[in-house]
């Protein structure tokens, strides 16, 4: 056997020990590293109340109200699998609408509410003009239909 | 590949082949970004903040690339000992650095208007960070190493550039393993989401700033040629 090919079959065996671990640290990482939880995490594993974390999820369409005090809004987070209701006071990002994504920091309350200090807007990776053609904008659902 | 390994022979071909890349690319890059800016809708939910898209994707795809890049030169010096490996290994890093940089900042005034917030600390802007860090840490080793003599880099540095380029999957897939801010790909196999009368215009930008990372490559890549046979002709001059 050549040098060479010898240094060829140790980087190979040093690769692939190598991404073997990567993808190790990554699987044992994969509940430590989110970012968030989803409503179904939530449901499934418990958050004890006062506990600091985040919520993910999708706001539920017609949850969003605002609070008799103007400046606290009350919405659904739902993943498909669950829904938490949680509240916030303050300043939402532009892109925090109903039928789109949100993350929100802060902790449940003993009822169950999430009560959020700062509001996150998460968008999807669809990316589309208005007028897409022979296609309708829905401005409550954010959803793009075809016209009727 | 070994046909290649002649500097004199790399510089023949290298050296036309850097006005073939650079003004094709500048060309592209400028009208991609003018088609970007001025022809483009917006989009539906971010409005015109979405343009800024024609920069960071490249930008992202070319500090990833970048590294490929690095961790295949290191490979090509330590096995087959290539005269040339070592050397294109340490002309991609600085362009590479710089194209991350590009992606973490024009990520980060993206972010603001649209998710609220300049930073966080979730799993694709953590990982690209690292990434940067890793480049900061390949030039510096490169850095070390070129002072001792030796033109491109040392094994210890490729060996670096080969463990670094674990980084690059986690990136790729962090969207997908972990929750996170940052949204899913929108690219993929199976096709786009990005409405195509959005599109063209990336297709642009991706390709043209592609052949001006490949310029600056091949130009660095002289210089450290250059530069050596100066080091090398001093040297025989000290000599006598």
């Amino acid at each position: 056997m050549k040098a060479k090919h010898q240094r060829l079959i140790l980087a190979l065996v040093a690769l692939a020990a190598l991404i073997g671990a990567g993808l190790l640290a990554a699987s044992a990482l994969r509940d430590e590293a989110a970012y968030f939880y989803a409503p179904n995490d939530v449901k499934t594993k418990g958050v004890e109340p006062g506990k600091a974390i985040r919520l993910g999820g999708m706001v539920v369409g017609g949850s969003l109200k605002r609070g008799a005090d103007g400046v606290t809004i009350h919405f659904d987070v739902s993943d498909g699998k669950a829904t938490v209701p949680a509240q916030f006071s303050g300043i939402a990002p532009d892109l925090f609408r109903e039928g789109s994504g949100v993350v929100a920091e802060g902790a449940f309350d003993a009822k169950g509410t999430f009560v959020a200090t700062n509001l996150l807007a998460k968008h999807d990776e669809r990316y589309m003009p208005r007028e897409l053609e022979g296609m309708q904008y829905n401005e409550t659902t954010h959803e793009m239909r075809a016209q009727p | 590949m070994h046909r290649f390994a002649n500097p004199a022979r790399f510089l023949k071909i290298a050296r036309p082949l850097t006005g073939w890349l650079l003004w094709p690319g500048l060309l592209l890059t400028l009208a991609g970004c003018a088609c970007g800016l001025f022809l483009t809708p917006a989009d539906y939910l971010q409005g015109e903040t979405v343009r800024i898209l024609y920069i960071h994707v490249p930008a992202a795809w070319l500090g990833m690339a970048g590294w490929s890049g690095i961790a295949i030169a290191a490979l090509m010096q330590l096995v087959w000992k290539h005269p040339l490996a070592a050397i294109a290994g340490r002309a991609i890093a600085a362009p590479g650095a710089l194209f991350t940089a590009i992606c973490l900042a024009t990520g980060s005034i993206w972010g603001r208007p649209t998710w609220g917030t300049w930073w966080e600390w979730d799993g694709r802007m953590t990982s690209m960070l690292v990434l940067l860090f890793l480049y900061l840490g390949y030039i510096a080793l490169a850095n070390a190493s070129a002072r001792q003599g030796q033109g491109g880099v040392s094994p210890v540095t490729a060996i670096f550039g080969l463990v670094g380029a674990i980084n690059i999957p986690i990136i790729n897939r962090s969207v997908v393993w972990w929750n996170s801010l940052h949204q899913g790909p929108s690219i993929t196999l199976r096709g786009s989401s990005i409405d195509g009368s959005l599109l063209w215009p990336l297709g642009l930008t991706v390709l043209g700033f592609t052949l001006l990372f490949g310029a600056i490559v091949l130009m660095r890549m002289r210089t450290l040629l250059a530069r050596n046979r100066i080091e090398a002709r001093m040297q025989r001059l000290a000599r006598g």
